[in-house]
C-alpha cells in the first residue's frame, strides 16, 4: 500500500503561517476560498456547509482530506448513452460506467466495513452504477444503504443517477437520509438530447429519438425539483461533447441553477474507438483542457462549478485521484470473516481536519492580501501544476505523480481549477522519455510545476518546454506557495527576466488511471 | 412461445429480471436465463416484450 496518503504527510509537516490579522470579511472580494466550490462558511449556508464539508466530491476543500468509496451494486440501466458501452468492462479503465467487480448488497456491506477499518479518511459511500443506481427499481442500491445505515450510521450516503427513474424514488431517498444525489444532465433541450441518447426504457416501453430525449429531460427536471424542495443536495454532472452540447451547457447551467442544484460538474467526454461506444466508433472527440476550462470559466457565476471531479470508476476507493480498489478485492474481503465497524479512528481524523481548517482559512487570506499589495492587479493570472498526495500540500515526487492538480494564481488569489491525469512517468527510477512527453503535453499550459522533488533530467526537459520545475516549496501548503511564487513571478516579469506564457493548450488524458500499487 | 437470452451477448446486468411481469427470468449458474414455460412474451400484459425493450445488449429474442 506504499503510496497511500499517510496521516503524517498531512499532519505535522510545515508550520501554519501566522494567523492573519486580516479579518475574513476584508478579503471577501474573491479570495481563493470563496471561488469555485471551495467556499468555507463565510458565504455558505451553515446547514449546507455541515452537509458538504467532509464530502470530497461536493467540497473542493474536503477533497484534499476525505476519501470516498463507490460500491458497484447496480449493474442495470434504463437508458442508452452514446458515450457508454454496457458490454465494456476493463480494469485498466477509469470512467463512470466501467467497473470490474459487481457486488451483491451483502458483499458491498462487508467491503465498506473493511475499508472503513483501514482508511479513517473514509467519509462517503456512493452508489454510481456501474449501470444506473435507480434502474431495476433501485433494489440493490436501497438494500445496501439500509444495511449500512444500521451498521455505520456516521458514513454519508450518496447516489448518482441519469434521472429517468428519479421522481419515483425521491421518497425513499429521503427516508434513507441520502443527503447527496448526483444527476447526469447533458442537455435541457430534446433537440440536443436526441444526439446523446439513442433510447430510453420508460413506462414499459422503449422510446427513441426526440420522444426519448423529451421524457428524460422532463423526468430529470422534475426529480431535481423534488429533491431540492426537500433540502437534499443535488450535484449535476454534464459531459462536455464538442459540437453537440458544448455551448448548450451554459443553458444547462442556468436551468439547473434555477431549480436549486448545488454544484455543476462539467466533465470532458472520454472517447476512444477501443471502448466500442457510439461516440468512440464515430470519432467524436473530447474537449481539450483549455476548451474545458474556457467553458467552466464562462459558467462561473452560475451554479457553483466543481472542477475536481475525477470521473471515478463505479468501484473507486480512496481519496479523489487515487484508487485503492485493488487492495479490497472480493476474495480478500471474503477471507476477512466478520468485520466490525469502529468509528473511533474516523472521529479522531475528523477532529484533526476541523482544527487544521480554521488555521488554513486565515493563512490563505493573509497570503492573498500580501500579493494584492505588492503585485497590484495588472498581471495576468498563470496556471501552476501541483504534485500532491492530499492534505493541500505539495507532497508528491514529480515522477510519482499520477495526476497534477492545476491552480490558477493571480492578483485575485489562488484557486483550484482542475486536474490532469498523467501516466506514471517513473516506475523504477530511470525516467522514460515518452512518458515525460505525455506529462509535458498534459501541463503544457502551465507556467510552473510544483513538486516535492524532481530529477535532473526531467527538470531540464521541463525548462526547455518553458515550464519551470519548482521544488523549493516541498511539503508546504499549495495555495500559499502559489501566491508566493506568483509574487516572485510578477517581479521577474516586470524586470523582463521572463516572458509570460499565454495561449498554450494541453491535452486531456483519459483512461490509464488505475493507480495500481506495488 | 417464449423469449430466450443469447448468452454470448448478455452483460448479466439484470435489467430484464426486474422488468419481467411474470418472474420468468432468473440468475442461475452464473447467467441469466428465461424459463420458457413461464414466459408469455408479455402478451396481454404489455405491447412489447419487456425484457427485449430494456436489454442494453439487445440479446433477448424470440426463441
Ligand atoms: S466520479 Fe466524480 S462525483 Fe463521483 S466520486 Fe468521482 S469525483 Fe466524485
Ligand atoms: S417476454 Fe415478457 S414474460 Fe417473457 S421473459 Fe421477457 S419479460 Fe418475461
Ligand atoms: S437485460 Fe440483457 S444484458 Fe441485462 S441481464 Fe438481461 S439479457 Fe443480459
Amino acid at each position: 500500500m506504499g503510496n497511500v496518503i499517510s496521516l503524517d504527510s498531512i499532519l505535522g509537516l510545515g508550520e501554519l503561517k501566522a494567523p492573519a490579522e486580516t479579518p475574513v470579511a476584508a478579503a471577501s472580494g474573491c479570495v481563493s476560498s470563496s471561488c469555485g466550490s471551495s467556499d468555507g462558511p463565510a458565504d455558505m449556508d451553515p446547514a449546507v456547509w455541515e452537509k458538504v464539508k467532509n464530502h470530497p466530491c461536493y467540497s473542493e476543500e474536503a477533497h484534499h482530506y476525505f476519501a470516498r468509496m463507490h460500491v458497484a451494486v447496480a449493474p442495470a440501466c434504463n437508458i442508452q448513452c452514446n458515450y457508454c458501452n454496457r458490454k465494456y468492462d476493463c480494469s485498466n479503465e477509469s470512467r463512470p460506467g466501467v467497473v470490474s467487480e459487481k457486488l451483491t448488497p451483502d458483499q458491498a456491506l462487508k467491503k465498506i466495513l473493511a475499508v472503513a477499518q483501514e482508511i479513517p479518511q473514509l467519509s462517503v459511500i456512493g452508489i454510481a452504477g456501474p449501470g444506473d443506481s435507480l434502474a431495476a427499481n433501485g433494489k440493490n442500491t436501497f438494500k445496501t444503504f439500509e444495511m449500512l445505515q444500521k451498521k455505520a450510521p456516521d458514513l454519508k450516503l450518496c447516489l448518482s443517477t441519469n434521472g429517468l427513474a428519479l421522481p419515483d424514488h425521491v421518497e425513499t431517498i429521503a427516508r434513507y437520509n441520502i443527503d447527496h444525489v448526483t444527476i447526469t444532465i447533458n442537455a435541457v433541450d430534446p433537440e440536443v438530447g436526441q444526439h446523446i441518447y439513442p433510447w430510453i426504457f420508460h413506462d414499459h416501453r422503449r422510446w427513441t429519438g426526440l420522444d426519448a430525449a423529451k421524457i428524460l429531460h422532463e423526468r430529470q427536471m422534475l426529480g431535481l425539483e423534488m429533491l431540492t424542495s426537500r433540502g437534499i443536495l443535488v450535484k449535476v454532472n454534464s459531459v462536455m461533447i464538442p459540437g453537440i452540447n458544448d455551448e448548450h451547457l451554459l443553458e444547462v447551467n442556468k436551468a439547473v441553477k434555477a431549480r436549486g442544484a448545488f454544484l455543476h460538474n462539467i466533465m470532458p467526454l472520454i472517447s476512444d474507438p477501443a471502448h466500442g461506444t457510439h461516440f468512440g466508433l464515430t470519432g467524436q472527440r473530447g474537449p481539450t483542457a483549455q476548451e474545458l476550462k474556457a467553458l467552466q470559466d464562462q459558467c462561473e457565476g452560475g451554479v457553483k462549478l466543481m472542477r475536481h471531479c475525477r470521473q471515478c470508476r463505479a468501484d473507486a476507493v480512496g481519496l479523489l485521484g487515487e484508487d485503492r480498489g485493488d487492495e479490497f478485492t472480493l476474495d480478500r474481503i471474503e477471507a476477512m470473516g466478520e468485520v466490525d465497524y469502529d468509528a473511533e479512528a474516523a472521529r479522531t481524523y475528523r477532529e484533526h481536519v476541523e482544527n487544521e481548517r480554521a488555521g488554513r482559512h486565515a493563512a490563505k487570506a493573509a497570503a492573498q492580501a500580501e500579493v494584492v499589495e505588492t503585485v497590484g492587479d495588472t498581471v495576468q493570472p498563470i496556471l501552476i501544476a501541483v504534485a500532491t498526495k492530499g492534505g493541500e500540500r505539495i507532497n508528491e515526487h514529480f515522477g510519482h505523480a499520477k495526476e497534477f492538480q492545476i491552480y490558477e494564481v493571480g492578483p485575485k488569489g489562488a484557486k483550484f481549477v482542475g486536474h490532469r491525469r498523467v501516466d506514471q512517468y517513473c516506475e523504477g527510477g530511470s525516467g522514460d522519455e515518452d512518458a515525460l512527453d505525455t506529462v509535458l503535453s498534459a501541463i503544457n499550459d502551465c507556467a510552473a510545476v510544483f513538486v516535492a522533488k524532481v530529477g535532473g533530467c526531467p527538470s531540464k526537459k521541463l525548462e526547455a518546454a518553458g515550464i519551470e520545475p519548482v521544488d523549493r516549496f516541498a511539503f508546504e501548503y499549495i495555495e500559499e506557495s502559489a501566491l508566493t511564487y506568483f509574487k516572485d513571478y510578477a517581479e521577474r516579469l516586470s524586470q523582463g527576466a521572463i516572458n509570460s506564457r499565454a495561449g498554450q493548450d494541453a491535452v486531456i488524458r483519459t483512461g490509464a488511471f488505475t493507480a495500481r500499487r506495488a | 412461445m417464449a423469449y430466450k437470452i443469447k448468452a454470448s451477448d448478455c452483460t448479466a446486468c439484470g435489467a430484464c429480471e426486474a422488468e419481467c411481469p411474470n418472474g420468468a427470468i432468473s440468475f442461475k449458474k452464473g447467467a441469466y436465463a428465461i424459463n420458457p414455460s413461464i414466459c408469455t412474451e408479455c402478451k396481454g400484459q404489455f405491447d412489447s416484450a419487456q425484457c427485449a425493450s430494456v436489454c442494453p445488449a439487445d440479446c433477448c429474442v424470440p426463441a
